[in-house]
């Protein structure tokens, strides 16, 4: 049950590498792309305001006595200030398609705000991401998201009534990635990509170089730790990496807990002060065990199985 | 020295897991070194030597990563393992070109060759825009307030049934002098890229609004057409039309027919699974739509420079025909085949 609920929430597609390793992929959660386009939409407005200021800035000086005079003039504009206005219309054309195609077709695939998310966009299958992918995905971006959200401002005027039926439609496209199993977006379906996450995990401490876990001894209070066969039988993998967790957090009570949990299971009595080597020692004769099973072939998934 | 320390720590680790991860580690976190200088883009900082090293040392984690899980239960280092061979996986088989080489196959042979695969949507399209350009002129013939449904007001100005010819005729010539056409071009151009993006997007609901896009469109054209040729000024508003139009109506014509490729290959997948056969057409239309705004960039030069610069019909019609049989030729007649392929 427990596991189903994991699968439906997080589908992981497993992709064969050329060199045979099968390489699993977490989709994207609906919310962390959500999450990733607003950012993104944060990002181009503050650009775009940053642009106009400059631009707006340069503008007042090319003419005299600043824009306010200007439209006393009529419509005459001096070809510096008519120059200023191209480059805006063209930057703003540029950050309204260009800016995800630019970041996408980077070497992490990724938007600033697919950055921060933790997500990218690949091909589906396991393929090359192309430029012509790239530019797919993000030419159908148009009536996915700025057309909805033009047709939700104008529902907010007083006509709107009439345009509901439009809004309807157009937000079917908004809502594509709730309609099927891939969460894939109308872009990432007509280019062939979808949007996987993209963990970036940092090596961690080797848990079996301590003295307690080496020689299964305590520092503090020299107590040996030699556990038996049946003592170490009581546990499979998953209870092993559970254990990894709670050492690796090193948070005080979760030593404790898990201590008398296991010393309750064991039928030691638990003492006190000298949990963490107890736990070290434990996980790492339990670790040698399961490890020299699986060697033979023998895994033992939990504390369930035979 | 970092041997020294290795040999120590090797030693030291009392699983035999563990000490495999030890005896690796410094390749990994080479890898992890270059990828990580990669994503950042620093690839300035990285010696050619990084760069040949990187498929090797990905093919050495990524059987470092099939090796631990067949013998290792550490959870954080196979995450740590798997995070790593992905990253690397998506750099080593990741986009090879740069924008300069892509550009280079794009105009040396990819654009006309998708423009080429489009051929059918194209003759669809192009009987669309003319049908469009004849219901509006019939129309109108039949009934002038026909005009008004086509043509908006603001757009129309004096251009309305029951004008005088001069009327007409001012709107077609003597703007040479007109300031900020520059800016006219520019928005010419962002606003019409909008409208074939959204041409091309709306192919993705089977093609249906492509089409009525297409044809509400060219009934403009027809029922301007109308007006003019009722005065008797059809050679005059077609050198007017054509100096951009040529490039301008192509790029519709090219961007609904892009449009109408993905649609029909929803609809009709044939042989392949649907999902396949639209990413495809995508791919392929993709292609069609870089250039198309590419052409839009050309009209929207051509009209708001070219045309009130030029103020005579014969050479509006030159440029305007010298663009069409360029496009023509480029798209039609250009058989190259791009070389090197980017899979």
């Amino acid at each position: 049950m427990a596991a189903a609920k994991t699968a439906r929430s997080d589908p992981a597609r497993v992709l064969v590498t050329p060199e045979g390793i099968a390489m699993p992929l977490r989709l994207a959660s609906r919310g962390s792309r959500f999450g990733a386009l607003l950012l993104d939409l944060v990002f181009i407005t503050i650009a775009l305001v940053l642009v106009t200021l400059v631009l707006v800035g340069i503008a007042s000086g090319t003419v005299p006595g600043g824009l306010d005079k200007l439209s006393e003039d009529g419509f005459k504009l001096p070809p510096a200030l008519e120059f200023v206005v191209i480059v805006y219309i063209l930057i703003a054309f540029l950050f309204r398609y260009g800016y995800f195609l630019a970041f996408e077709l980077g070497p992490r695939g990724a938007t600033p705000g697919k950055r921060l998310t933790g997500i990218r966009v690949a091909a589906r299958g396991g393929g090359r991401l192309t430029t012509e992918m790239v530019l797919a995905r993000n030419l159908i971006r148009d009536i996915e998201i700025m057309l909805p959200l033009g047709a939700l401002l104008s529902l907010s005027s007083d006509e709107g009534l009439s345009k509901w039926p439009m809004a309807a439609w157009l937000l079917i496209f908004a809502l594509f990635p709730f309609f099927n199993r891939d969460r894939l977006r109308a872009g990432d379906l007509i280019a062939g990509t979808w949007v996987v996450e993209a963990p970036k995990t940092k090596l961690e401490q080797v848990l079996s170089t301590s003295h307690s876990a080496t020689s299964g001894t305590s520092t503090t209070t020299g107590a040996s730790y030699k556990f038996g066969e049946e003592e170490l039988a009581v546990y499979g993998e998953y209870e092993l990496q559970t254990l990894e967790r709670v050492l690796r957090e090193n948070r005080h009570e979760a030593l404790i807990a898990v201590h008398e949990a296991i010393c309750r299971k064991l039928g030691w009595s638990p003492g006190a002060g000298d949990e963490r080597a107890f736990l070290e020692a434990y996980y790492t004769q339990l670790r040698h065990r399961l490890e020299s099973g699986m060697r033979m072939g023998k895994r033992k998934a939990d504390k369930f199985a035979g | 020295m970092a041997t020294r320390q290795n040999i120590a720590a090797i030693e030291a680790a009392a699983l035999r897991s563990d000490r495999f991860r030890q005896e690796r580690e410094p390749d990994w976190k080479r890898l992890e070194l270059i990828v990580t200088r990669m994503e950042k883009g620093r690839l300035r900082r990285l010696s050619d030597a990084d760069l040949l090293e990187l498929p090797v040392l990905y093919r050495t984690v990524a059987s470092s990563l099939s090796v631990a899980r067949e013998t290792s239960l550490d959870a954080a280092t196979l995450a740590y393992l798997e995070s790593l061979v992905q990253r690397a996986w998506f750099l080593v088989y990741g986009p090879r070109t740069t924008l300069w080489s892509w550009l280079r196959r794009f105009f040396g042979g990819e654009w006309s060759r998708s423009v080429r695969a489009i051929g059918p949507e194209i003759l669809v399209a192009l009987a669309l825009m003319l049908a469009g350009t004849l219901i509006g002129w019939l129309l109108c013939a039949q009934d002038p307030d026909w005009f008004y449904a086509f043509v908006p007001t603001d757009l129309a100005g004096d251009r309305i049934p029951g004008a005088t010819r001069e009327a007409l005729r001012a709107g077609l010539f003597g703007k040479t002098e007109e300031e900020g056409l520059s800016i006219f071009a520019a928005s010419l151009f962002s606003h019409n890229s909008s409208v074939t993006i959204l041409c091309f997007a709306l192919g993705f609901a089977f093609g249906v609004p492509t089409l009525m896009l297409l044809v509400h469109n060219t009934t403009m054209l027809g029922a301007l057409l109308w007006l003019y040729h009722g005065q008797e000024l059809t050679y005059e508003i077609a050198g007017w039309l054509s100096i951009h139009g040529t490039t301008e109506l192509f790029a519709i014509l090219l961007s609904g027919a892009a449009g109408l490729h993905i649609g029909r290959s929803m609809a009709f997948p044939g042989d392949l699974p649907v999902i396949e056969a639209a990413a495809r057409a995508g791919q392929r239309a993709s292609v069609v739509m870089a250039g198309v705004v590419l052409m839009l960039l050309c009209a929207g030069l051509l009209e708001g420079l070219g045309r009130q610069l030029v103020d005579d019909t014969a050479q509006r019609l030159m440029i305007g025909g010298g663009m069409l049989v360029f496009w023509l030729t480029y798209f039609f007649a250009f058989r190259r085949v791009p070389q090197g392929s980017e899979d």
